[in-house]
C-alpha cells in the first residue's frame, strides 16, 4: 500500500478515536468544563500534560533545529524540560491547594484586585493566541504533504476536530483525548527513531546509539564522524556551539521560566484531586516528556548524518524520491549554482546549493532512512496528535479566560452555572475560528512570535505567581506594576529587535548585554521582580485575609476540590 | 497556636528542601551544560563529549530525578506534620 493510503487509514483511526472519547466525556457543568471535575488521576494528568505541552514545535521542529545547530539546540532541550522542576517545586502544589479554575483567578484573588485579574487575562490571552496560531499551521502542513489536500482545507479539518471535542467536552474531553494523543505521538516518534538507531549504530536505544559507534566498520563514534563531516563542509563542530554563552544562558532561562508560567500548562494541575497528586503528576509529566526530549537529540544526529551522506557531492539525478517530493513543497530547494549537476551542501552561502527547512527533518527522516510506508503514515498521525492536543489546551485557556475571568468575575457575576457553561462553549467556538483564521492567513510575525510567547509568560505571569506564594508582603500595587512593566518591556524589545516595528531591525551586535530577543524574557522577568518588590515596599501591606490565604496555600491539608465559590 | 507554629516549621523545612534541590537544578543545567561545557568536553562518556552530554541528555535525567526526590521528601514531611490532604 502507498504512503497516502496508509496515512488515510492511520489518521482516520486516530481521529475516530478522539471523537469517540469526546462523545463519551461530555462536560455537564462548568467544573467539568474548566477542570475536568477535579478528579483526574496523577498518571492520566501526567500523560495529558505531556501531550498538552508537546506541540507541533516539539514534535516536528525541535529535532530539526537541533540537527542544524548542534550544541546550540541544547537551549530547547534544557529550557523546555527544566521548567517542569520549577513548576513541580514552586507552583503546581500551591496553585492546586488554592483550588480555582484559572491563572487569572489566582492572581485576581491573591492580589484582591480586578485590575490585577484583567492584566493577567490580557497576558494569558496574548501568550495563548501567539502559540495557537502556530499549531493550526502545523496541522495544515501535515495535511498538505501527506494527504495532498490544500493547506487551508487541512487547517479547516483540524479546526472541526478540535472544535468537536473542545466545545463538547471542555477540559474533561480534552484531558482524555490528550491521554490518547500522548500514546499516538510518543509511539510515532519512537518507532522510527529506534529503527534508525538500529540501522546506524546497531543499538535499539536511540539515547545510547547517539553516543555509539557507526556500523560501517570504521569503529568510529557517530558524533566524531558527524563532527568530521561538519568541519569538512565548513560548518561548526556539531558538539560545539556558536552562540555566546550569555545568550545560551538567557534563552535557556527564559524558556524554563516561561514554561512554568504558561497558563495552559498550569491549569492542568487544577484537575487533580490532591496537592500530593499535583506534585506527583508534574514528575510523571516530565518523565513522559523526557522520553521524547532525550530521543530528539539522537534523531537530530541520525538525520544530519543521513542527510549529509545522501546528498553531499552526489549527482542530482540520483537523488531519492523523498528529495523530489519535498522539493515540490518548497521546503527543500536545490539550485545548481556551478552547473555541475551535483549537490554542493556546504556552510558557505556563496557556494551552497541546498536549502533544507529544519521542519522537514523529522517528517522526512523515515523516508531518508528508507523505512516502510506505514511508519511514515504513523509520523504524520503523531504530528497531528501533537498539534491538536496543544491547540485544544490553549483554546480551553482562551475560552475560560473569557467566560470565567471576564464574564463571570467582572461583567456578569450573577450568571448561572448553565449560562456560564454556554458562554464557555461559545467562546471556545470563537477562539477556534480566530485560531483557524491565523492558521490560514498567518500574519508574517507569527512564526517569529511563537518562540517569544515564552518570553512573554516569563516576563508577566511567572513573577506574579511566585511572589504571590513565597512573599506574603507582596501587594496588588507591586504585582500589577510588575506585570505591566515586565510585559511592556518584553514587547518593546521584541518590536525593536525581532519584528522591526520601530524602524529597521538593528544588528545582533546592538543587542542589550548580548542577549537575543528569544532570551530577553529572562531580563524582563528580573525587571518585573525588581519593580514588584520595590513598589510593594512603598505601598500598604495586603489585607489580613489575603495574608491568611497565603499561609493556607502553603500547607497541603484541607484541600477542597477546585471550585468557583469564594 | 500549635497548628500555626508547626505550619511555620513545615514551611521552613520545605524552603530548605527547595533551596537544595534548586541548587542542584541550576548546577546541572546552567553549570555543567552551559558555563563549564568547554572544560567538560575534554572528557568523554562513551562517544559523548561530557559537557555536550549534560546539555542534551544528562540534565534532563537529573530534572526527572529531582522532581521525584521532592515528591518523596514532601510526602514524608506531610506525614510527619499530619498535613496530608
Amino acid at each position: 500500500m502507498s504512503v497516502q493510503v496508509w496515512t488515510y487509514i492511520i489518521v482516520g483511526i486516530t481521529f475516530a478515536l478522539y471523537i469517540g472519547i469526546a462523545i463519551w466525556s461530555r462536560a455537564g457543568s462548568t467544573k467539568d468544563f474548566y477542570v475536568a471535575g477535579g478528579g483526574v488521576s496523577p498518571l492520566a494528568n501526567g500523560m495529558a500534560t505531556a501531550a498538552d505541552w508537546m506541540s507541533a514545535a516539539s514534535f516536528i521542529s525541535m529535532a530539526g533545529i537541533i540537527s542544524f545547530t548542534g550544541y546550540d539546540g541544547s537551549v530547547y532541550l534544557m529550557g523546555w524540560t527544566g521548567g517542569y522542576v520549577l513548576l513541580a517545586l514552586l507552583l503546581a502544589p500551591y496553585l492546586r491547594k488554592f483550588g480555582k479554575f484559572t491563572v487569572p483567578d489566582f492572581i485576581g484573588d491573591r492580589y484582591y484586585s480586578d485590575t490585577a485579574r484583567i492584566v493577567a487575562v490580557i497576558c494569558a490571552l496574548l501568550v495563548s493566541f501567539t502559540y495557537v496560531a502556530g499549531q493550526m499551521r502545523g496541522v495544515g502542513v501535515v495535511f498538505s504533504r501527506f494527504l495532498e489536500v490544500d493547506i487551508n482545507t487541512g487547517v479547516i479539518i483540524g479546526m472541526i476536530i478540535v472544535l468537536f471535542y473542545a466545545v463538547l467536552g471542555g477540559m474533561k474531553g480534552i484531558t482524555y483525548t490528550q491521554v490518547a494523543q500522548y500514546c499516538v505521538l510518543i509511539f510515532a516518534f519512537m518507532v522510527p527513531a529506534i529503527f534508525i538507531s538500529i540501522q546506524m549504530t546497531g543499538n535499539p536505544i536511540p539515547q545510547l546509539g547517539m553516543g555509539g559507534t557507526v556500523l560501517d566498520g570504521s569503529e568510529m563514534y557517530l558524533l566524531e564522524k558527524l563532527n568530521g563531516l561538519s568541519t569538512e563542509l565548513g560548518f561548526n563542530q556539531y558538539t560545539d556551539g556558536s552562540k555566546d554563552m550569555i545568550d545560551i544562558f538567557a534563552i535557556t532561562l527564559a524558556l524554563m521560566v516561561g514554561t512554568a508560567g504558561l497558563p495552559h500548562v498550569i491549569v492542568r494541575f487544577f484537575t487533580v484531586k490532591k496537592v500530593k497528586d499535583a506534585r506527583k503528576s508534574a514528575g510523571l509529566a516530565l518523565l513522559l516528556i523526557a522520553v521524547l526530549y532525550t530521543t530528539a537529540p539522537a534523531v537530530a544526529v541520525f538525520a544530519r548524518v543521513n542527510l549529509i551522506e545522501t546528498v553531499s557531492d552526489k549527482s542530482y539525478d540520483v537523488m531519492p524520491e523523498w528529495f523530489k517530493n519535498w522539493e515540490k513543497t518548497g521546503l527543500l530547494t536545490f539550485e545548481d549554482k556551478n552547473q555541475d549537476g551535483k549537490v554542493q551542501y556546504v556552510a558557505d552561502p556563496q557556494i551552497n546549493e541546498l536549502k533544507v527547512d529544519p521542519d522537514i527533518m523529522v517528517l522526512a527522516n523515515p523516508e531518508i532512512a528508507k523505512l516502510p510506508a506505514w511508519i511514515i503514515a504513523l509520523v504524520a498521525a503523531g504530528c497531528l496528535a501533537a498539534a491538536l492536543s496543544t491547540a485544544a489546551g490553549l483554546l480551553l485557556v482562551i475560552s475560560a479566560s473569557v467566560s470565567h475571568d471576564l464574564i463571570k468575575k467582572i461583567f456578569m457575576p450573577t450568571i448561572s452555572d448553565k449560562g456560564e457553561l454556554l458562554a464557555a462553549r461559545l467562546s471556545a467556538v470563537v477562539a477556534v475560528c480566530v485560531a483557524g483564521y491565523f492558521g490560514i492567513n498567518p500574519p508574517g510575525f507569527v512564526a517569529a512570535v511563537v518562540a517569544l510567547a515564552f518570553g512573554l509568560a516569563a516576563a508577566s505571569l511567572f513573577p506574579a505567581i511566585i511572589l504571590g506564594i513565597f512573599y506574603k508582603r507582596m501587594n496588588k500595587e507591586g504585582a500589577v506594576s510588575g506585570m505591566i512593566v515586565g510585559i511592556l518591556f518584553m514587547l518593546f524589545y521584541m518590536a525593536k529587535f525581532k519584528l522591526g516595528w520601530l524602524g529597521d531591525i538593528p544588528p545582533a551586535s546592538e543587542w542589550w548585554f548580548g542577549i537575543s530577543p528569544e532570551g530577553f524574557g529572562s531580563v524582563a522577568m528580573v525587571v518585573n521582580l525588581i519593580v514588584s518588590v520595590a513598589v510593594s515596599r512603598f505601598t500598604a501591606a495586603p489585607p489580613h485575609e489575603v495574608q491568611e490565604i497565603v499561609e493556607n496555600i502553603r500547607i497541603p491539608s484541607g484541600v477542597g476540590a477546585a471550585s468557583s465559590s469564594h | 497556636m500549635d497548628q500555626k507554629i508547626s505550619a511555620q516549621k513545615y514551611w521552613r523545612i520545605n524552603l530548605k528542601y527547595l533551596s537544595i534541590l534548586l541548587f542542584i537544578w541550576f548546577l546541572c543545567s546552567f553549570g555543567l551544560g552551559v558555563f563549564f561545557v568547554d572544560a567538560l568536553n575534554n572528557f568523554k562518556i562513551g562517544g559523548f563529549p561530557m559537557g555536550f552530554w549534560f546539555a542534551q541528555q544528562g540534565s534532563i535525567y537529573i530534572f526527572v530525578v529531582l522532581i521525584f526526590t521532592y515528591v518523596f521528601l514532601m510526602n514524608r514531611l506531610d506525614k510527619r506534620f499530619g498535613f496530608e490532604d
